[in-house]
């Protein structure tokens, strides 16, 4: 693909970014705005506090734990302790979609609860009010599990969530209770509310049911939440392939599978920034290998599954992986064949969550279009440069208060799936066993990359480089679209997808190519405010 | 069945709310700042709560949403927001230049006692609010209220800092808009132009929040009520109140500081409540009423006259806040129609009085707000007692697909339809619109559900 030369100098569009912020504002944000080059790769600064009064896309600690991991599943009945409005925003606005297995199977999903929380409670603490709620919704509904989410005002009062699920796990018998502390303030951004959902389900889930699903070639898939349907593709290709799917963690997942996981034979990570922790403890504890892969785009699909295939090393699973490629492959290139021409050439930019903005260059790599900047919203320097930087990332404050767990190897249940020699063999043959070689290797030589862009920043960059699409979220759509330019919504695909696997991919295709050359972009100028017909009309109207 | 687990049985909950009929405090005061021309909207608290007000908000009218926060770590929640207001504000002046800054508290920054009024001061002492400008507050604390009273809060804040007496009376009228859409906004605005009043509505967020489609964003768009106007409040002759929950504290604080008197109405929904709007509006500003507002409403009474065989007797179900439920319900008995269950999660004296006057008429309905008010609790009335009918935000679509009842979307958020900002629902016309729902969901099923040799040409 061509390379950025016609664009303007990048170390001047990084001067005029930061041009209008105060001293050290401008400071902290060049640190953070990147002249990419694959083959050196720059140090990026993430995963740092935003500057107060900036107009960031980032949310919360909570929304990380409550909205992004916990929130798929659909059988745990998940109470929000807190003011009414987390629990309230977190209710059905992700899209992650589930399938129960019959009518009468649990799902959740649908209901929003809280302890709503009122001032007396912050006065005088919330625990009494906590534990009311949790046997009302055992009463009501008798869920296998009660989760508890903290918002801000709980770890500020005091109220001991641990401590009130212990207890209530006790009383109730045979409903596992367990508490997230999430507040709202924790940490920088949702990660780390991604780090503790990891941590409670880790702690509290994982390990607890020994059955032994059937199947040759058992894995989970980790990171991945069921937007618009992404899993049930995902399971459609496994199922096909003869891939066994013990838990998704957590799309269209159930409290069953997650305590069962561990009786898989490999994890794979779909999103790295949100799930990795629970890849790395697997490991420790049962000798599980975690493995990268993308199943955004249909190449990289197709090279995430013979990834598998060449970790369990079977020649049935081979051939018959290569057979669901041959199968689903044509139907791809049909549609990529009549769209191509049309989105060749074209630019992208993506600002958005703390996987998607890598994954989905994949896509629009198969369209033939070109990334000229892209960035996270919320994630680490490892999902920018690669795990290998992981030994060098500072620790500061805010990362600090985030409990990493001591794991140890299980006693009983510790059986590595592979020999170090083994997953050594695997990583040469390019499997990125246990790792991750981020973003930035894949993106062009002066490229930018800009970690936790700011509403400002974005203006200008789209100013600038005139993207023919902008890829962010539900905040960022409009005001984009007001500038004339089209913007895909990656959390919530705009109501649309799925976009994984085969099926998936075609659908991107089809709604990119809808966006970029749909007409009415054209139209917003009134016909009499374009150049020239102002002083048609007036004369016109002389001759008359 | 998307919502299986709800039992028909009610039993009384003192912990758990499920399926709340309210949000928090915030969002409602985010909404009131960007009324106000040049204002931009900044959430002092964790990043969060901004990035879900903003995100609902813009579900809601799909338009751009801008608000800061103060983006709160562990530090700042223990040592306090001080320092990250002050840094906030500094950073906003250099970067997005507004006329106005609405600073909101959230549940966190009111834990710690964070106090608005110092710190706004301070940065006024400190030189941090450039000369011209202005850093406006407002007190809401997501554990008190909800996002009702939230708003009434922002707009109350707006009232008390901006209004000023000259020791002249102007010759208008301030009119106080409750939680409305732009779309009503809009509406109020052209009533009373056709009345010939001469009106300051605040807040006003027409032509922010329905802005079209230029190539161009405005960050901060043409609509919302000026300082200008905002400081002449207090030379009103006298300020009209739409609602007493979002909109009366407002003008009480207003008669406090400046003695403008104010009369509160309902706000005008329907036909009652509109003749209602129109009188005293007509009676404070000493005009007559004009005949072509005679003939708007004469419209809408010949199509409740044409149509009452599809309304009367019919049962509604239906959940919102306050200020839209009172005169709708008024409006739903109006039309013969039988207002069965109604919830909404917004605390307060003042709505449950004015419900127990409306509903006199109807001894039959289950009536709740507040705390146990939820939309689990309307949904087990439903199961218990079936209705016709179902008015609410969108959340309402799960309740209505269970248990196949006709659908009406109204009130806040609304995140799968449009039309709300762009259609009013209040005056005469906005009655018409609200009867053309209603009667369109009626007469779908009847034609979805008429055998053969029932189905009917004309309706």
């Amino acid at each position: 693909m061509e390379p950025m030369n016609h664009y303007p100098d990048p170390i001047k569009i990084r001067e005029e970014l930061v041009e209008k912020y105060p001293a050290k504002v401008a400071k902290k944000r060049t640190k953070s705005i990147i002249i990419n080059d694959p083959e050196t790769i720059p140090e990026v600064q993430a995963n740092v506090r935003t500057v107060p009064g900036i107009i960031t896309q980032r949310g919360c600690s909570y929304a990380g734990c409550k909205g992004v991991v916990l929130g798929p599943t659909r059988d745990i009945v998940n109470i929000v302790h807190g003011p009414i409005g987390c629990s309230f925003y977190a209710w059905l606005t992700r899209r992650n979609q589930t399938r129960p297995e019959s009518p009468e199977h649990e799902n959740f999903i649908t209901y929003c609860f809280s302890t709503d929380m009122q001032e007396e409670h912050v006065v005088f603490g919330g625990e009494k009010k906590l534990k009311l709620a949790i046997q009302e919704a055992y009463d009501l509904f008798h869920p296998k599990a009660i989760a508890i989410f903290s918002t801000c005002p709980v770890g500020l009062i005091g109220d001991d969530v641990h401590a009130v699920s212990k207890e209530m796990r006790e009383k109730l018998g045979d409903c596992n209770v367990f508490g997230f502390s999430c507040e709202g303030y924790r940490g920088v951004s949702q990660s780390a509310g991604h780090h503790i959902a990891n941590n409670g389900v880790f702690k509290h889930m994982v390990g607890r049911n020994n059955d032994q699903k059937e199947g040759k070639f058992k894995l989970n898939l980790l990171g991945e939440y069921n937007i618009g349907g992404d899993a049930f593709e995902i399971e459609r290709i496994f199922e096909k392939c003869g891939i066994t799917l013990v838990a998704s963690f957590s799309g269209n997942s159930t409290v069953g599978a997650l305590e069962n996981a561990h009786t898989a034979d490999l994890n794979v990570i779909m999103c790295h920034r949100s799930i990795n922790y629970m890849g790395e403890m697997m490991e420790t504890k049962y000798g599980i290998p975690w493995m990268k892969v993308n199943f955004v785009g249909a190449e990289s699909t197709a090279k995430s599954l013979r990834k598998i295939a060449e970790y369990f090393d079977d020649e049935g699973l081979k051939v018959r992986v290569e057979e669901v490629i041959a199968e689903e492959m044509p139907k791809v290139k049909a549609v990529i064949d009549e769209i191509r021409p049309r989105t060749e050439g074209k630019t992208a930019m993506l600002f958005v969550g703390g996987s998607r903005a890598h994954h989905y260059q994949d896509l629009f790599t198969e369209l033939g279009m070109k990334t000229v900047a892209a960035g996270y919203e919320f994630a680490h320097r490892d999902d920018y440069e690669g795990r290998h930087v992981l030994p060098n990332i500072k620790i500061d404050a805010d990362s600090k208060n985030i409990e990493e767990l001591k794991v140890e190897p299980d006693p009983e249940k510790y059986n590595p799936r592979k020999s170090e020699a083994e997953l050594e063999a695997l990583k040469e043959k390019g499997l990125e066993i246990n790792g991750y070689e981020g973003m930035m290797k894949q993106m062009l030589k002066k490229s930018l990359v800009v970690d936790d862009v700011s509403h400002y920043e974005s203006e200008k960059l789209i100013e600038i480089y005139k993207p023919d699409i902008f890829c962010a979220g539900i905040k960022e759509k409009y005001v984009v679209q007001k500038m004339g330019v089209p913007l895909k919504q990656l959390h919530s695909y705009d109501y649309g997808g799925p976009y994984t696997g085969f099926v998936g991919a075609t659908n991107f295709y089809r709604d990119i190519d809808r966006m970029v050359n749909n007409p009415v972009w054209k139209m917003i100028k009134a016909p009499w405010e374009k150049t020239g017909n102002e002083a048609e009309l007036a004369a016109s109207y002389v001759t008359q | 069945m998307l919502l299986r687990h709800t039992t028909k049985e009610v039993k009384e909950r003192e912990g758990l709310t499920i399926n709340p009929a309210k949000t928090c405090q915030p969002i409602g005061a985010m909404y009131a700042a960007l009324g106000v021309h040049g204002c931009l909207p900044h959430s002092h608290g964790s990043q969060g709560c901004c990035s879900y007000h903003r995100s609902t908000l813009t579900r809601h009218y799909k338009e751009p949403v801008m608000a800061a926060t103060s983006s709160f770590t562990e530090g700042a929640s223990v040592f306090g927001g001080q320092a990250n207001l002050l840094s906030a504000i500094e950073t906003i002046f250099s970067v997005y230049d507004p006329d106005i800054i609405a600073v909101h508290s959230t549940c966190l920054s009111e834990t710690i006692g964070d106090d608005l009024q110092q710190i706004t001061k301070k940065a006024s002492d400190d030189g941090k609010i450039p000369e011209g400008k202005y850093v406006i507050y407002a007190s809401t604390p997501s554990f008190v209220g909800s996002h009702v009273t939230g708003y009434a809060n922002m707009v109350t804040g707006i009232a008390e800092q901006f209004a000023e007496s000259s020791g002249e009376k102007k010759n208008q009228v301030n009119i106080i808009a409750g939680w409305m859409e732009p779309s009503d906004m809009r509406e109020i605005k052209r009533l009373s132009a056709e009345l010939g009043v001469k009106i300051v509505l605040f807040p006003d967020t027409s032509d922010v929040l329905d802005a079209p489609q230029t190539g161009k964003h405005e960050f901060y768009p043409k609509g919302g009520t000026t300082v200008e106007e905002l400081k002449s409040t207090g030379d009103s002759k006298c300020s009209l109140a739409l609602g007493c929950m979002s909109a009366e504290p407002a003008a009480i604080a207003l008669e406090k500081k400046c003695k403008t008197p104010f009369e509160t109405v309902d706000m005008p929904i329907g036909l009652g409540a509109t003749d209602r709007f129109i009188m005293t509006l007509a009676k404070a500003a000493g005009v007559a009423v004009p005949d072509s507002i005679t003939a708007e409403r004469g419209r809408l009474v010949d199509v409740m006259t044409d149509m009452e065989q599809y309304f009367h007797g019919k049962k509604v179900a239906l959940f919102g806040d306050p200020d839209q439920i009172i005169p709708l319900t008024e409006f739903l008995l109006d039309l013969g129609m039988k207002p069965m269950h109604i919830v909404s999660g917004t605390p307060g004296l003042r709505f449950e009085k004015r419900m127990r006057e409306i509903l006199e008429r109807a001894p039959y309905a289950n009536f709740r707000n507040g705390m146990g008010a939820d939309m689990f609790l309307l949904h087990q009335w439903i199961k218990n007692e079936p209705v016709d009918l179902l008015i609410g935000n969108t959340y309402g679509k799960y309740i209505a697909r269970d248990e196949d009842i006709p659908f009406v979307r109204f009130g806040f958020p609304i995140l799968d339809r449009i039309g709300h900002s762009y259609f009013p629902s209040v005056g005469y016309t906005g009655g018409l619109r609200l009867l053309e729902k209603i009667l369109g969901v009626f007469m779908d099923r009847q034609d979805r559900d008429a055998l053969e040799e029932k189905f009917e040409l004309v309706m």
